[in-house]
């Protein structure tokens, strides 16, 4: 009897590596902690040496609007007639304390996008877009340009850190002044224009050198805290003489308490963005990894409000990732008073087309995902200096693509308010809501669907 | 000379009264019983004359176009902030951010200023006859600081264009920030500013410093510095 070592031996032996090969294999499993994209990430910082930079908002899966649904009417819910009967759309902002509100047709607003960051036709299309439908545009960071001014009916002219190209004339011209706390898509985080961008008319918009990487500034200059913030809304009060409103821009980040604060120092309307806001050029460690939800900041600052006897009375403007009129009805529905888009109308201009695809692939990119916007070089003439490109964009055209999809969006909203018995989009109420997931119910405060259970409610 | 007595009026009465005046007016007002007032003498945008007698609190001739505003006592924080063009002369002492983020015109201090005095400046001119605290001409795009006395800490940190003059001692100098060196140009530029501030002090006295431009295009190899 051999010994146990050598039998063992005797075994290894006779079993060739012939034989192995027919035994059954597992599939090859890549583990999801370093999935494709983790591992292509590595290798770029580990060959660049620098985070990478991009545009656009958080990419990754949150708990979003489509984790909602509406209840409609039925035995116990009375519908409007959706062709015969009225559902108005009109909304006020900062009738607080400005002697002259912003009168919006309808509750959904162009978002902060700076000449700069977009080229001039790109700003008087979404002007002219804005003006089609009723509705407001907004500067961004980088100043307000005349062409821009003479192309939106109305204008909400940002108030940022850099205080690029800040001065009394334009702010005297602007409809709205908007404070920029922060943003959405970084929280806590300046604006960024890298040097291939900063042309000579935007070098000399923000006094700064042609070609410099523009790093703004994360916190206001001359105010640090809601206590100073209200005695820097008095002074631009007295500049403006009390005419126009003053929004508060917060990303979101604690939003209850960001909301109450903004309320204490005196805004007529806050502006509360979430993650899947867009941003032109930031880090996208930041994008993905600081902000909340657009869903997850929606009640907590209606609560804030309500807490004050403020709902209503100081206008909550919601965005990050707001596409279609279901959307802005469930935002509505949550305690918003409008909704604001900025990455979806550059999507109606033409931004992402897949008609560009092969422009898109040229850049190591596909249509959907292109989002190296500070890089310059969009074939959609979107978000670029490049006079070559920016004349692909016709101003006429894309204004009207815009204008056209804020009226669907208005029609959504509206078909959906009728089914919900509301004669008013506002009137449409978190009652009117289920959730889909435990998750978005929780965010929401709605119940999950089928159950009467809101998580995190007794 | 027309008195606007703070004492007997709202703020956004006194306001009103100088912010109507028309570019052709060369008006001159004094204010009365300021007693800390924010926001006082804002958004004027005629050659008028402002006299404030009494301390005033923040934002004093905040983004002020043409006027001459002279603050008979101390300033609070954002004195002259985003000042686009005429002048604001403080008698006493300016808290922080002193000229912050202004394009233009000049800010005279005769007392010292706080911390964070020419934040984000773009093109202002601001001389401070004593000292200045941490953090000054942060960020600072375009103009002139001109100090007679000392600077804190951090002096021109991420400095980009504009120019700092101090005839004293430089606690520390910031990110980027540098001496340089005085050209006659630098010369002409400083006695003009000197003699527009009634500051008695002489040119050769001081000494120049800007940014190296290190920092306008990112480099991983200076993340140290930021």
């Amino acid at each position: 009897m051999a010994r146990p070592g050598s039998s063992i031996t005797s075994i290894s032996t006779t079993q060739g590596p012939t034989e192995m090969d027919d035994t059954p294999r597992t599939h090859p499993v890549k583990p999801w902690t370093f999935d494709d994209y983790t591992n292509s990430y590595i290798r770029r910082a580990a060959a660049t040496g620098i985070y990478d930079i991009r545009g656009g908002g958080a990419k990754r899966r949150v708990p979003h609007f489509d984790d909602l649904l509406f209840l409609g009417a039925s035995m116990s819910r009375y519908p409007l007639e959706g062709y015969r009967e009225k559902c108005e759309t009109s909304v006020t902002l900062g009738d607080r304390f400005a002697a002259n509100p912003i009168e919006l047709d309808i509750p959904i607003t162009i978002a902060g996008m700076s000449f700069g960051a977009l080229s001039g036709q790109a700003k008087e299309a979404l002007g002219r877009g804005a003006n089609a439908a009723g509705t407001s545009t907004t500067t961004g960071d980088g100043g307000m340009t005349p062409e821009e001014r003479g192309h939106s009916n109305k204008l909400v002219y940002q108030y940022l850190p850099s205080r690029y190209g800040m001065n009394p004339d334009d702010l005297r011209k602007a409809d709205a002044i908007e404070i920029v706390v922060g943003q959405g898509a970084k929280p806590g985080g300046g604006g960024m224009l890298l040097g291939q961008k900063i042309s000579d008319r935007v070098a000399e918009m923000r006094t700064l050198p042609k070609g410099i990487d523009q790093r703004s500034a994360c916190r206001h200059p001359d105010w640090t805290g809601p206590d100073d913030l209200e005695i820097k809304i008095l002074e631009l009060r007295e500049i403006t003489q009390w005419k126009v409103p003053i929004y508060i821009k917060v990303g979101g980040a604690r939003p209850y308490y960001d909301v109450t604060l903004s309320v204490k120092a005196g805004a007529d309307v806050v502006v509360l963005d979430g993650m899947q806001g867009g941003t032109a050029a930031t880090q996208d460690v930041f994008i993905e990894h600081v902000g909340q939800p657009t869903l997850a900041c929606i009640r907590p600052a209606v609560k804030a409000l309500q807490d004050l006897d403020m709902h209503r009375k100081v206008q909550l403007v919601v965005s990050g990732g707001i596409r279609t009129g279901a959307d802005v009805a469930k935002a509505l529905a949550l305690g918003a008073d409008a909704v604001s888009i900025g990455t979806s109308a550059l999507i109606a201009l033409g931004d992402n087309d897949p008609a560009l695809e092969a422009e898109y692939q040229a850049l190591g990119t596909t249509a959907g995902a292109y989002d190296d916007w500070h890089e310059g070089r969009d074939p959609a003439g979107i978000t670029t200096q490049d006079p070559e490109l920016a004349a692909r964009l016709d101003p006429v055209a894309a204004g009207r693509r815009l204008a056209n999809y804020l009226k669907v969006m208005t029609l959504e909203a509206q078909t959906i308010a009728r089914a919900c018995g509301k004669s008013h989009v506002l009137n449409l109420e978190p009652e009117d809501l289920c959730a889909l997931t435990i998750e978005a119910a929780a965010m929401a405060g709605v119940p999950l669907a089928g159950t009467e259970w809101v998580p995190g409610r007794m | 000379m027309q008195e606007l007595d703070l004492a007997q009026m709202e703020l956004r009465a006194m306001n009103a009264a100088l912010q109507s005046q028309e570019t052709g007016s060369n008006l001159r007002f004094e204010i009365l019983n300021p007693r800390g007032a924010h926001a006082v003498a804002v958004g004027l945008d005629a050659p008028i004359e402002v006299t404030v007698r009494g301390s005033t609190g923040y934002y004093s001739a905040g983004m002020n176009q043409q006027a001459t505003v002279r603050v008979d006592g101390s300033a609070g924080p954002g004195v002259a902030e985003n000042m686009m063009s005429g002048k604001v002369v403080i008698e006493g002492d300016a808290s922080q951010y002193a000229g912050a983020t202004a394009h233009g015109g000049l800010l005279v201090i005769k007392g010292n200023a706080s911390s964070r005095c020419g934040i984000s400046m773009k093109g202002i001119d601001i001389v401070v006859h004593g000292n200045i605290g941490h953090m000054s001409a942060f960020m600072a795009q375009a103009g002139n600081l001109v100090v007679l006395g000392d600077a804190g800490d951090a002096l021109g940190d991420s400095l980009y264009e504009a120019q700092i003059f101090v005839r004293g001692a430089v606690k520390s100098l910031g990110a980027d920030c540098v001496e340089k060196e005085m050209r006659p140009e630098h010369l002409e530029t400083l006695a003009r500013l000197l003699a527009e501030a009634e500051a008695d002090a002489k040119p050769e006295e001081f000494r120049r410093y800007g940014s190296a431009r290190q920092l306008y295009n990112f480099d991983i190899d200076n993340a140290g510095a930021y």
